[in-house]
């Protein structure tokens, strides 16, 4: 049973090493992770507004200067404020926005744990 | 119902929850960067708009106590509202410069309305694409940004400046 | 006049919804199985007033009677017939009169189809949901009132947003207010439950048909506004995470949770209290959600003009009911005994709920986080789309291998044939991703997962099809359907995901743009005047190089007059083995627009997996009583 399980791994890791994303996907992502910072609800990638087409140019500009895509986050976040990017950092402040979800599925894991277990109880009994 | 520890929690969760729900109503939703101030601006060069061979960068706003990038065009009409304000700081205060960027603009119809309105600005950058704005934090016009001689921003005036901006402006930088 | 009309109804179901909690209350201490024929007559009464109160403020949207500010603020003389009914709902005052024609049509209807069961439990159902009518009817009366005139009159509206003219927009509150508004009901059953000692499988059957309602209609209702957003919003996407998407989706998850749960309540009349939790849960959920969006304290591009006063009402009115259902069940909570056997069909369930109880807290979480730490440490932050993604999707893998696996065990035991099954249906699975990774390029581990796992659900959805041809036992249908639409829904997202083509690029009148192999020819620029709008049409032509197919794709950019607005209407052919998208608007001040041009492969069976999910809830409410 472990063999398979290995197995299994090794080729879930063989086919998913060539994976790679090109540079316009790589674009858009980050256009649709910025916010548009004028419009009601809106990233930079759906908005028609001067401000998302200025801000493209700038995104553009940055990639083919080589910048990775968190240190144009950075910059903008310098300059803008952590609202222009739509998904949040790891930092003091938003950490418990992504452990808590987690917490909930293990409080929930653990509660399904102790009803099973009470019935093996029981059974025993 | 007997009192216990979880019964104690989840109540005051809920009061919690809707204190901040309370709350959350009386906050302004509108998202503005007036308090991203104590940054220092940094990297830039600005074409002089009628002679792209003359540019200025970080290095010559040193030398000024005070310098106030203002971001005007002519086809913004606050931007009109706003220049009598321009013009008397340029006037009554010497300590602070004011430099403009022409955002997204033509030059011609630039220079007429500079002509027209008068002219407040030690100097005339050109910001052609928009891209420049993005570096100082832009993002409508008109703006403007304070700094003091160690290019620290110390204010952020979104919109055309009133009266109350010019006064506080003033004050600043007595 | 129509005002009058209006108001006066509605104070008429005022007053019989404190009739109906006065009777009700007294023939509580009658003993017997009868229900006094006065309350049927008085919630006959109000449900007659109720529909009459909608049908006066339809009229007057019909009639452009611009005396009653709704209409005025709403509509136009020259909006088409049909959009000038929709717009009785379209906004905020007349929703509201909705919501109240709801609850008051699903409490007669509780009354009159609930004849089977305990007289008592029945009362107290009629007595809470009325107490909600009492609510809402006090809100709408102090703060939202639709029928409230205006003079002088006005010779013509303001005009209703031009975006919103659109026949699925028209459906789709309707359709989401029957699923959100519907759950009130079961939410009085279960404080009616705890006060009358009404629980079991009797008090499962008395609810399971309404939760089966409101659930059917909830996803039917997300699914037209996302089929709505697709064509009409212009962006080629279909879901955003948006807040008021996620309203709508919160009570989806406790619904979906408790429609499992219930089968279990009545099959094995265990888990009472925490189907309680959930009745209760769903139509907080809805309230919340209603708060989050009528109020104004979220951004959102859907949100309602919003008005802080009316998030007072409605704050008040939640906290009232939380602390109202609290107190009653932790004051009729008793010690329940659990017997769960790990390889039964029941602990599935209980997955079942554990993983719609995560979704649910993470969206829930994701929409308050911001609120609450712009409250406490006045930081804006946005939690936008790529939390969700993150959080969401990985779990989604092990939770259609258990939609998979889950039904196949029976009550209580099961035996060791399933196993092998499971095995061979997972090899298959494997190599049909193995396929698509050799026919089309790799990419990612995750979405290695998501493809395998969703052609695992799809897989032995099948199998249970081939299995219902033979036996035909009808009541694995709805469910067979259902799951199956699920498991093509993840895998269809996961194709357009993965291979969707997609470009940004500014081009001017005249300039060709290529792109892998299509080239995009943006020939010229039309103007088109019609009744309210001027069109500034884009010609462009598409060549499929490979294929050697020339096609004409005209989006528009369209300027409205009353009011003054712009939109952009995106060139969408839909095909069944993809849809082309083409947006164009114009770049200010300047002779480039800009175009976004998407591929999106097998897009319309997106769509129509999503249909089947709800198809699948529809059959099993039309399957006979015994059947189910």
């Amino acid at each position: 049973m472990k063999i398979k399980i290995f197995f299994f791994i090794t080729y879930l890791l063989f086919i998913t090493s060539g994976y790679s994303s090109e540079n316009q996907t790589k674009l858009l992502e980050i256009y649709k992770n910025l916010r548009c910072l004028v419009c009601q609800g809106q990233s930079i990638a759906d908005s028609n507004s001067d401000f998302a087409v200025t801000m493209k140019l700038v995104v553009q500009d940055q990639l083919k200067e080589g910048k990775t895509e968190a240190e144009i986050y950075r910059f903008l976040t310098s300059k803008y404020g952590e609202w222009i990017v739509y998904q949040p950092t790891f930092s003091k402040n938003n950490f418990l926005l992504w452990i808590l979800p987690y917490t909930a599925l293990i409080f929930g894991a653990i509660i399904i744990f102790i009803l099973v277990r009470k019935t093996k109880h029981n059974k025993v009994n | 119902m007997k009192i216990s520890i979880s019964k104690i929690i989840i109540f005051s969760l809920v009061i919690f929850f809707l204190f901040v729900f309370w709350q959350g109503l009386k906050i302004n939703n509108n998202y503005d960067t007036k308090g991203l101030i104590g940054n220092r601006i940094s990297n830039f060069q600005l074409n002089k708009i009628n002679n792209s061979n003359q540019y200025i960068s970080e290095e010559d706003l040193k030398k000024n106590t005070y310098t106030l990038i203002n971001f005007f065009a002519s086809w913004c009409s606050p931007c009109r509202k706003e220049h009598k304000y321009l013009l008397s700081l340029s006037n009554e205060s010497k300590q602070i410069k004011i430099i403009g960027i022409n955002f997204k603009d033509k030059k011609n119809n630039a220079m007429n309305f500079l002509k027209e309105l008068g002219n407040p600005y030690d100097f005339v950058g050109e910001d052609l694409d928009g891209k420049i704005s993005i570096l100082f934090g832009i993002y409508g016009i008109p703006e403007s940004i304070l700094v003091d001689s160690d290019l620290i921003v110390i204010k952020k005036i979104v919109g055309p400046i009133d009266q109350v901006q010019y006064n506080k402006i003033l004050k600043l930088t007595q | 006049m129509l005002s009058n009309i209006g108001i006066s109804l509605v104070i008429l179901i005022l007053i019989l919804s404190f009739l109906i909690i006065y009777t009700a209350s007294l023939d509580l201490k009658i003993s017997g199985q009868a229900i006094k024929k006065n309350i049927y007559k008085l919630s006959l009464f109000q449900t007659t007033f109720t529909v009459l109160s909608f049908f006066t403020l339809i009229i007057g949207f019909i009639n452009s009677d611009f005396s009653l500010i709704n209409v005025y603020e709403n509509s136009h003389t020259t909006k088409p017939f049909f959009y000038k009914i929709a717009g009785t709902w379209g906004n905020h005052e007349g929703s509201l009169l909705l919501w109240v024609n709801i609850l008051v049509i699903f409490s007669y209807l509780f009354l009159v189809f609930s004849h089977t069961h305990e007289k008592k439990f029945r009362l107290y159902t009629v007595i809470f949901q009325n107490i909600l009518i009492l609510g809402f009817l006090i809100f709408l009366l102090l703060n939202s009132n639709p029928f409230n005139s205006i003079y002088p009159i006005p010779h013509e509206g303001l005009g209703l947003n031009p975006i919103l003219q659109d026949p699925a927009l028209a459906i789709h509150p309707p359709l989401l207010y029957v699923g959100f508004v519907g759950c009130s009901i079961y939410f009085s059953a279960a404080m009616a439950s705890l006060l009358s000692n009404y629980g079991g499988k009797s008090f499962a059957q008395s609810i399971k048909n309404w939760v089966k309602i409101s659930w059917c209609f909830q996803t039917l209702g997300i699914i037209v506004g996302s089929i709505w957003a697709y064509y009409e919003l212009g962006w080629g996407g279909f879901w955003f995470w948006d807040p008021v998407e996620n309203a709508s989706l919160l009570p989806w998850f406790a619904i979906t949770a408790l429609m499992h749960s219930l089968i279990v309540l009545e099959k094995r009349n265990t888990l009472y209290y925490w189907v309680i939790i959930l009745c209760l849960s769903t139509f907080i959920l809805s309230v919340i959600g209603t708060f989050l969006v009528r109020s104004g304290i979220l951004n959102s591009v859907h949100t309602f003009a919003s008005d802080p006063s009316r998030g007072i009402y409605i704050l008040i009115f939640l906290s009232l009911m939380i602390f109202s259902a609290l107190i009653i069940f932790f004051s009729k909570h008793k010690k329940e005994n659990y017997s769960f056997n790990l390889k039964s069909k029941e602990t599935f369930i209980l997955a079942n709920n554990w993983f719609m109880a995560f979704f649910l807290v993470t969206v829930l979480i994701g929409m308050l986080y911001p609120i609450f730490l712009d409250v406490l440490t006045n930081e804006k932050i946005s939690v936008g789309p790529p939390f969700f993604n993150i959080v969401i999707i990985p779990l989604v893998v092990p939770f259609m291998v258990l939609m998979a696996i889950g039904p196949k065990f029976s009550w209580i035991k099961s035996q060791k044939k399933i196993f092998n099954k499971i095995l061979l249906l997972a090899l298959g699975a494997i190599i049909i991703n193995l396929l698509i990774i050799y026919l089309f390029g790799k990419y990612s581990l995750l979405s290695n997962l998501i493809f395998i796992t969703a052609i695992f659900l799809i897989l032995h959805s099948f199998l249970d099809i081939k299995k219902f041809i033979s036996k035909k036992n009808k009541t694995e249908l709805p469910r067979i359907i259902s799951h199956l639409g699920f498991g093509l829904l993840v895998f269809f997202i996961g194709i357009n995901h993965q291979f969707s083509l997609e470009e940004d690029f500014n081009l001017k009148v005249g300039e060709i743009k290529k792109i892998n192999n299509y080239k995009i020819n943006f020939e010229e620029i039309k103007t088109k005047e019609s009744k309210n709008y001027k069109a500034i049409i884009g010609n462009f032509k598409l060549t499929n190089l490979e294929k050697n197919l020339v096609q004409y794709l005209n989006p528009e950019i369209r300027v409205y007059s009353d009011p003054e607005t712009l939109t952009y209407e995106a060139a969408i052919k839909t095909k069944i083995t993809s849809d082309l998208y083409l947006t164009m608007s114009n770049v200010s001040r300047s002779d480039y627009y800009n175009i976004k041009f998407q591929k999106k492969p097998f897009m319309i069976w997106i769509w129509i997996s999503a249909l089947m999910i709800a198809v699948g809830g529809f059959i099993r409410l039309t399957l006979k009583k015994n059947e189910d």
